[in-house]
């Protein structure tokens, strides 16, 4: 057996340093893991500091003794060449494990361990942990703001009805695809805004009128979001051919119209549209809090698509727009047919950026006083009965906007994988 | 009637302080190959580019089947129409199939009915070989296959002049053949071609007539045979030297 | 004459319509401005604003102009920006490398803190912040200090104040070190360019901007003291810290939520930036005899901030622009004290949100033409 030097370890005794390293790793993780779950420190004997690195020291340690350049062990080398290329290395994957560790049990404890759900006042909530109680009786008014109970089925009605027929884009036969686009574009908008205008708003067949003041929470937001999505891409579109027209009034109208929207914050075009609007129109004119709020958001948006899809078109070749022009065609059939249709395609990530601060952006509505689900919450929280969990709903709303950005950055990933491929 | 589809006199242009055309003379008659050659920068590309107004000339006048190109021309696309033009990099239109590329133009811009269209693409698809790959996407197919798809769509515009800037000088050599193939039928067919190129062979075989540009000048231009037997400018044997 | 009628008249008509509209508001607003009875007109920025401010850079009371307000919210505004815009480019950055490592752990906890901040909205970040994660720090009187002088507390962070002696001195003594700094690097590349010798500018830079500043104290009579904030009672039951200087839990909510937010984007363009220098760089580089530092000096580097700077200003901007969601929790920037308070209290919406407004254009605008310089000065020349 030749010598076995602690310090660099090699190929020779790999067993040994194999399973000393290996055994004082797992030692370091599970007094941690002990520790963290259970509560138990097995190195109380030691004074405070060193019992509290001394699972990291045993780690270092560990890993410092298998960290055997080719070894032969083909799964040892790659562990090696991943985590543990260097001391550096290994210490901050020791702390990345051992955060992780620490950090389970008080996040399990509060979500599920020590959290309530049942009962239907503060005082159910008799856990250290959340208050989901809280977020069970207020549900309704965050899903539905301050809709009235009775008619909040037209509101169900009305997204089970846009949802299926957003998905009328699978079903076609070949030749009704050409209509696709006519579809979405133009007649889809309008079916939606008859629904809204008619089974949400109400105010005719019967239907009892509920101001947009009431209406709030998730489905205001999505009202929103669907709206202004719809509005600012054809809009946005213009903008991006306008700024790049060889005509200087078109351009210069154009790039002065993005610059501004650009260039301030949405917080004051907000204020402006609740503030400045009823100055600027006729006095008899009233326009509804949430027909406002939808063109001022719809404007600032679409100054950003259209910086978005101005990088699309000039990223395409030259050539494509001389071929296009060398068959004959004019400005609006090669844009039509050749550009738009391949510009689009290259700032998918762009459009879906946009479309996601958009929808991060709907919270600022509480400005002018419409209460998306934020500003639920934060009226929630304020209620006499219901103090101290703000918390709770926070999480809540976090969780739920993460998951709906989350889906929908991943599926403008997918698209963006398709198309690429279908080149 | 003069003979003339093409009548360049005096021809100047500018990029910005660069004169890239100075007095370029050039007559083309109906149905007239001529090969255009020349060192890289000579003015060759931008020259026919000026015929159907991708470059706009500053000096000079240039007259296009009895159409005069000036700033104050209308329906540069229907001039456009009746001038074809090949390029270097095919630029076919990717997101569409080879025959969606043959008949766009003629269903959007000659207003042909769709079927008429696609029948007329596919006879063209045909004279260059292609026809089976009509329903492929342009990213399926060679730089060969590719070159003469963009033949084929600039011929269902049933243009007058067809105008090829160095179609072949992005092919990988075994492919440069079969699109010069494509151009020498197309040439026997009687159509009135001007070819940028620096494939000698094929100047040899078709064209009627050689011209040789060098820094924006027309320096020498001759029946081919005479071109290549008795080039006159010493600059002319230079060039001919390295090529050939 | 055709080519021309068709260019002109397009044009005529879009000035026409953008004429219109705008006639058709200044029309309206002018009507109702008079049958309201408002004026329109700047000089109610001199008038007294007879409201205070939690939080001010600048000496402020009620008996200020507006004027000096509108000024408060804009010193306020800049703070935030300048202390998001720090934290977050270095988190950012370092983020952004950890993406990039080989080590799975380390790639994945980045990952993990970028698709996490990037998909909750800022408002509800900054909500979290200040209404719920704040909220659990300590009162005054319980709070333990962190190195002996700092103290978070609920009421907000603490920290010692700089008292300075004779500024003025320390600031011309930095002038001068930068001065020197800028003529040696100057002179030591044309000795390079000249003769080939290479001198260790970065040793002497750092040396200089560190005895210079030090014989200001020696021998300039610059003196350095700290106040440090000291526990005291104001009621029964409430306690505050005199002295030192008071980070307001507003400010530290709002620099904290912006940083964490800005910094995922960032480190999504570091990661593009560095990500985009082929391999083959660095190969290159390293083939021609480059030692390690200077293949990044001279070749990754220069081209990575090509790549990275231009987003990486525009997430700047972002930043600031989002600093004005202060408004939700109270924090005095220029939104909330300008567009806010003083609007309520004057009326004079036309006035302050247009002068809101142009503040923010002006400061994109500023960094916009910046970065346009900045990219045409370096762009890589191509055919």
């Amino acid at each position: 057996m030749s010598k076995i030097n602690f310090l660099t370890p090699d190929k020779d005794n790999l067993n040994t340093y194999l399973y000393t390293g290996s055994f004082l790793f797992f030692i370091a993780v599970f007094d941690v893991f002990l520790s963290s779950f259970f509560k138990i420190n097995i190195t109380s004997f030691l004074p405070n500091i060193l019992s509290f690195l001394l699972p990291l020291i045993l780690g270092i340690i560990g890993l410092h003794l298998i960290r055997i350049e080719f070894s032969g062990i083909k799964n040892l080398d790659l562990l090696n060449k991943n985590i543990n290329t260097s001391t550096f290395n290994a210490v901050l994957t020791l702390l990345i494990i051992f955060t992780i560790i620490k950090s389970i049990p008080p996040i399990l404890s509060w979500f599920v361990l020590d959290a309530n759900i049942a009962g239907d006042s503060k005082e159910a909530c008799t856990g250290s942990g959340a208050c989901w109680t809280y977020i069970k009786i207020w549900l309704r008014r965050f899903v539905y703001g301050m809709y009235p109970n009775d008619f909040q089925w037209r509101i169900n009605i009305s997204f089970i009805l846009l949802v299926a027929l957003a998905f009328v884009g699978y079903f076609p036969s070949e030749k009704l695809k050409k209509f696709l686009t006519l579809y979405y574009v133009v007649i889809y908008p309008i079916i939606a805004f008859i629904l809204i205008y008619y089974l949400i708003s109400g105010g005719a067949f019967g239907l009892e009128w509920v101001e947009t003041g009431a209406w709030g929470g998730l489905s205001l937001t999505f009202i929103v979001s669907f709206f202004c999505l719809i509005f600012c891409f054809p809009v946005g579109m213009f903008l991006a051919l306008g700024r790049r027209s060889q005509l200087p009034t078109v351009r210069y109208i154009s790039v002065g119209f993005i610059e501004f929207w650009r260039g301030v914050p949405l917080i004051t075009v907000l204020f402006m549209s609740s503030v400045m609007f009823p100055m600027f129109l006729p006095e008899d004119f009233f326009m509804d809090k949430l027909v406002r709020v939808i063109i001022a958001i719809s404007l600032f948006e679409a100054a950003y698509v259209a910086e978005v899809i101005r990088g699309g078109l000039q990223a395409l070749p030259r050539g494509q727009y001389d071929a296009a022009k060398s068959l004959g065609m004019g400005y609006w059939k090669m844009h039509i047919f050749v550009i738009l249709p391949q510009a689009l395609k290259l700032v998918i990530p762009g459009i879906a950026n946009t479309f996601l601060a958009l929808i991060k952006d709907t919270p600022l509505i509480f400005v002018v006083g419409l209460l998306e689900i934020v500003g639920m919450l934060n009226l929630a929280k304020t209620n006499p009965k219901w103090l101290g969990f703000a918390m709770e709903g926070y999480v809540f709303a976090a969780i739920i906007f993460w998951i709906i950005c989350y889906a929908m950055s991943k599926y403008s990933y997918n698209l963006e994988l398709k198309y690429k491929t279908e080149r | 009637m003069s003979d003339k589809i093409i009548e360049m006199k005096s021809v100047n242009k500018w990029f910005g302080d660069f004169q890239v055309l100075k007095d370029v003379n050039l007559d083309v008659n109906q149905k007239q190959k001529i090969v255009v050659c020349g060192p890289s920068g000579s003015g060759k590309s931008t020259l026919i580019r000026c015929i159907n107004r991708l470059e706009e000339h500053q000096k000079g006048t240039i007259i296009v089947d009895g159409n005069e190109l000036t700033e104050d021309t209308k329906n540069i696309e229907k001039i456009r129409a009746e001038v074809g033009m090949v390029f270097q990099q095919f630029n076919l239109f990717p997101h569409l199939s080879i025959l969606d590329n043959c008949t766009l133009a003629p269903i959007w811009v000659k207003k042909m009915p769709k079927k008429q269209a696609e029948e007329m693409a596919m006879n063209e698809l045909k004279k260059v070989q292609i026809a089976d790959q009509a329903k492929k996407f342009p990213g399926q197919l060679s730089g060969g296959q590719q070159q003469r798809s963009a033949i084929a769509r600039a011929l269902c515009m049933e243009p007058k002049i067809m105008l090829f800037d160095e179609p072949t000088s992005a092919l990988d050599p075994e492919m440069i053949k079969e699109v010069l193939d494509a151009m020498v039928n197309l040439a026997k067919g009687g159509m009135t071609m001007i070819v940028v190129t620096h494939e000698m062979g094929f100047a040899k075989e078709v064209a009627d007539e050689v011209i040789f540009m060098d820094e924006g000048m027309i320096v020498e231009r001759a029946p081919t045979k005479e071109f290549f037997a008795n080039p006159k400018s010493d600059r002319t044997k230079l060039f001919l030297s390295q090529i050939l | 004459m055709n080519s021309k009628i068709r260019k002109i008249i397009p044009q005529i008509i879009t000035l026409l319509v953008v004429v219109l509209i705008f006639g058709f508001f200044t029309l309206n607003a002018q009507v109702n401005m008079d049958n309201r009875g408002i004026e329109f007109g700047y000089g109610f920025l001199s008038q007294e604003s007879s409201f205070d401010v939690q939080f001010s850079l600048i000496e402020y009371d009620g008996s200020h102009s507006y004027a000096r307000a509108y000024l408060v919210g804009l010193l306020n505004t800049l703070l935030v920006a300048f202390i998001g815009i720090i934290f977050s480019t270095i988190i950012g950055v370092i983020v952004g490398i950890a993406r990039l490592s080989p080590n799975y752990l380390i790639e994945r906890s980045a990952a993990f803190y970028v698709e996490f901040f990037r998909n909750i909205p800022l408002l509800l970040q900054i909500f979290f912040w200040y209404f719920a994660a704040l909220r659990a720090l300590p009162l005054p009187q319980d709070a333990d200090a962190i190195f002996g002088v700092f103290f978070l507390t609920i009421k907000g962070l603490f920290v010692p104040r700089f008292i300075w002696e004779n500024l003025d001195i320390f600031f011309y003594s930095v002038i001068a070190a930068i001065i020197s700094i800028v003529v040696i690097r100057n002179y030591a590349k044309k000795l390079q360019e000249n003769q080939g010798k290479q001198l260790p500018v970065f040793s002497i830079s750092v040396g200089l901007i560190i005895i210079l500043p030090l014989l200001a104290f020696l021998i300039g009579g610059v003196s350095l003291d700290f106040e440090i904030p000291v526990l005291e009672q104001i009621a029964t039951t409430s306690f505050i810290y005199n002295g030192g200087l008071g980070l307001p839990p507003e400010l530290i909510a709002l620099t904290l939520a912006l940083a964490l937010y800005t910094a995922t984007f960032i480190a999504e363009c570091v990661r593009a930036g560095i990500q985009g220098i082929s391999k083959g760089q660095k190969e290159a580089a390293a083939s021609i005899g480059l030692t390690p530092n200077q293949v990044l000096k001279l070749v990754i580097m220069p081209q990575a901030l090509r790549i990275i700077i231009p987003p990486t200003t525009n997430q700047y901007l972002n930043l600031t622009k989002n600093s004005s969601l202060a408004a939700a929790i109270a924090y005095p920037d220029l939104v909330l004290v300008f567009a806010g308070t003083a609007l309520m209290q004057t009326g004079r919406a036309i006035e302050i949100v247009s002068i809101t407004m142009f503040t923010y254009l002006s400061i994109s605008l500023f960094i916009s033409v910046l970065m346009n310089w900045y990219n045409k000065k370096i762009a890589i020349k191509e055919k």
